[in-house]
């Protein structure tokens, strides 16, 4: 039998990040995978060599707008890191609070979008109705929903209110009940862990030697998060657990996720509990020449940027790696030898941006096509529902 | 190893391929070396060393192109950032992507955006830019001109 060559993407108004998955499928197996990338291209890196320093900070913010902690984070770090310089305490537990916000909604938008491939809409609706919650604390914190501008080399640009604190704190608690039986829900359910089980493998090697990022190299065994490595922020004020499991599969990307928003809550709650008092921003006047990295953990794994500067107020050279340009070349090594049914999933185990898979096409040779990205979406819903029945769970 | 048996490792097995050491904070070290050993300097600090490829990060900086290769080494918190200087006419330096899968699309993203040439990439296509951007034009290079005349690429700030 021949084989068939199925695109996925590259373009669709939902995407982040289109890009075009080619996938080589035998029968119901993967056998091979290309991906192209580029659709969409801003030049971020050429626009912010013409920025002054604190403008650039704007512009890393919407280089992605889930991550919008994460890039003005390690932007301000590589600035900070020219001189080298550190911000006061207070500053440092005001980002701790606004990155791990960003981890919990993240996270959680993930978590639902994860059970909508599968079939289990209700986990959809659940994890992002938690999801407002977290965006309504953020919002009260910081002003916006998303895209918060609290960052500026040197400090932050807001503090917190004291007044707001209580409130913020009262909204986190009332998640965590949900929260915790979701994980239940998740973590107990005889399908899910048919389902995920065993399925998209990254091997320890492989994660090693892809470099891969953030939960994608957790659930594969490899230690290794910016914040315990080398801590920034205020991580090493409190005591938290690194997540970390071994088998690499969708299931213990999911586990990974889910405990870390625990993890992300209990931190949050420390540093609103215990916010020194302080300045929050070194006014700084100008950037002596040199070279500095600012890298920070994102939801996604680490974001590193690199900045160059002349002694002008503006950098010479400014360097972006996102996380996903490390996890998606691993999509290779894990959905290799996969169903098409499974393919969705282990593309969204990476969390790259799913989007990419709602725009699919499978077409034969005379072109005719047979799916479209809704029918890959319930191919992988209606494997779900077959275990369902053979295990016979309602 | 410590942080200075692991700088001291690396100043001896190495000496002949250093051109200078900057040590410059306790979590940060840039090291510039010659072009032609960035693959063994490369393969001892990810096999060897244990350390993580960041990314790679080029710089035009007339007359030359210069390229760090950003390594971690998680368990004493360093940041080793190996910088070779290339010639600005004909940038060419080995790749390391056939031997280590992460060096992969960055090398093949810093030779679309500077034009330098990674021999031996087991797949040199195009990763960012479009189809249809002429060839040999750099967006990167000091001397880059607008060559799309449909552009509009005013910024708004």
């Amino acid at each position: 039998m021949g084989k068939t060559i199925i695109p996925i993407g590259p373009y669709h108004p939902l995407l982040e990040e289109p890009e075009l998955f080619t996938l080589t499928v035998d029968g119901e197996t993967v056998v091979d995978i290309d991906m192209r990338m580029g659709y969409n291209h801003r030049g971020i890196e050429k626009l912010s060599e013409g920025l002054v320093f604190d403008n650039s900070t704007f512009v890393v913010e919407r280089i992605c707008g889930i991550c919008s902690t994460s890039h003005p984070w390690a932007f301000t770090r590589a600035v900070e890191d020219i001189f080298p310089m550190e911000v006061s305490m207070r500053a440092k537990y005001i980002r701790t609070i606004i990155a791990e916000g960003e981890r919990i909604h993240s996270h959680l938008l993930w978590l639902g979008l994860a059970g909508h491939f599968l079939g289990y809409n209700t986990v959809y609706m659940w994890a992002w109705k938690l999801r407002e919650e977290i965006l309504d604390v953020m919002e009260i914190l910081s002003g916006n929903r998303n895209s918060y501008a609290m960052f500026k080399p040197g400090g932050v640009r807001r503090d917190i209110k004291a007044e707001d604190i209580p409130i913020c704190l009262k909204k986190i608690d009332s998640i965590v009940p949900t929260l915790i039986m979701i994980k239940k829900a998740v973590l107990d359910d005889p399908v899910l862990h048919a389902r995920l089980k065993g399925v998209g493998v990254l091997s320890y090697q492989d994660a090693i030697d892809f470099s891969a990022l953030g939960p994608t190299s957790r659930a594969s065994g490899v230690a290794r998060d910016v914040r315990k490595d080398s801590p920034y922020g205020a991580y090493q004020e409190m005591d938290w657990n690194m997540i970390v499991t071994q088998n690499g599969d969708v299931l213990d990307k999911a586990v990974v996720r889910i405990l870390e928003m625990i993890e992300a809550i209990n931190i949050m709650k420390y540093c609103l509990e215990n916010l020194p008092d302080g300045e929050i921003d070194a006014c700084i006047k100008d950037v002596p020449p040199g070279e500095g990295i600012g890298h920070i953990e994102a939801p996604r794994g680490e974001t590193f940027h690199y900045v160059k500067s002349d002694g002008t107020n503006r950098p010479v050279r400014h360097k972006v790696r996102a996380p996903t340009f490390m996890n998606l070349p691993t999509y290779k090594a894990t959905v290799i030898g996969q169903t098409i049914s499974d393919a969705t999933i282990i593309l969204a185990a990476i969390d790259p941006c799913y989007c990419c898979t709602e725009r699919v096409a499978v077409k034969n040779d005379g072109g005719k096509m047979l799916y479209n990205g809704q029918d890959l979406v319930r191919l992988s819903q209606e494997k779900t529902e077959r275990m369902r029945r053979r295990m016979g769970v309602k | 190893m410590t942080r200075e048996e692991v700088l001291q490792d690396i100043r001896e097995r190495f000496g002949e391929d250093i051109l200078e050491f900057l040590d410059k904070i306790s979590t940060r070290v840039y090291i510039d070396i010659k072009a032609e050993s960035i693959v063994r300097m490369c393969l001892y600090l990810f096999r060897n060393l244990g350390a993580r490829f960041q990314t790679a990060s080029g710089t035009d900086m007339p007359p030359h192109i210069e390229i760090l290769y950003h390594f971690i080494i998680e368990d004493i918190n360093l940041v080793i950032s190996l910088r070779v200087w290339l010639n600005r006419e004909n940038p060419e330096i080995a790749s390391l992507a056939k031997e280590i899968e992460a060096f992969n699309w960055i090398e093949r993203e810093i030779s679309e955006l500077l034009g330098v040439t990674f021999t031996g990439h087991p797949d040199p296509r195009r990763l960012l830019l479009a189809d249809n951007w002429p060839e040999c034009v750099y967006p990167l290079r000091q001397d880059y001109e607008e060559w799309d005349e449909t552009a509009d690429r005013t910024r708004g700030v």
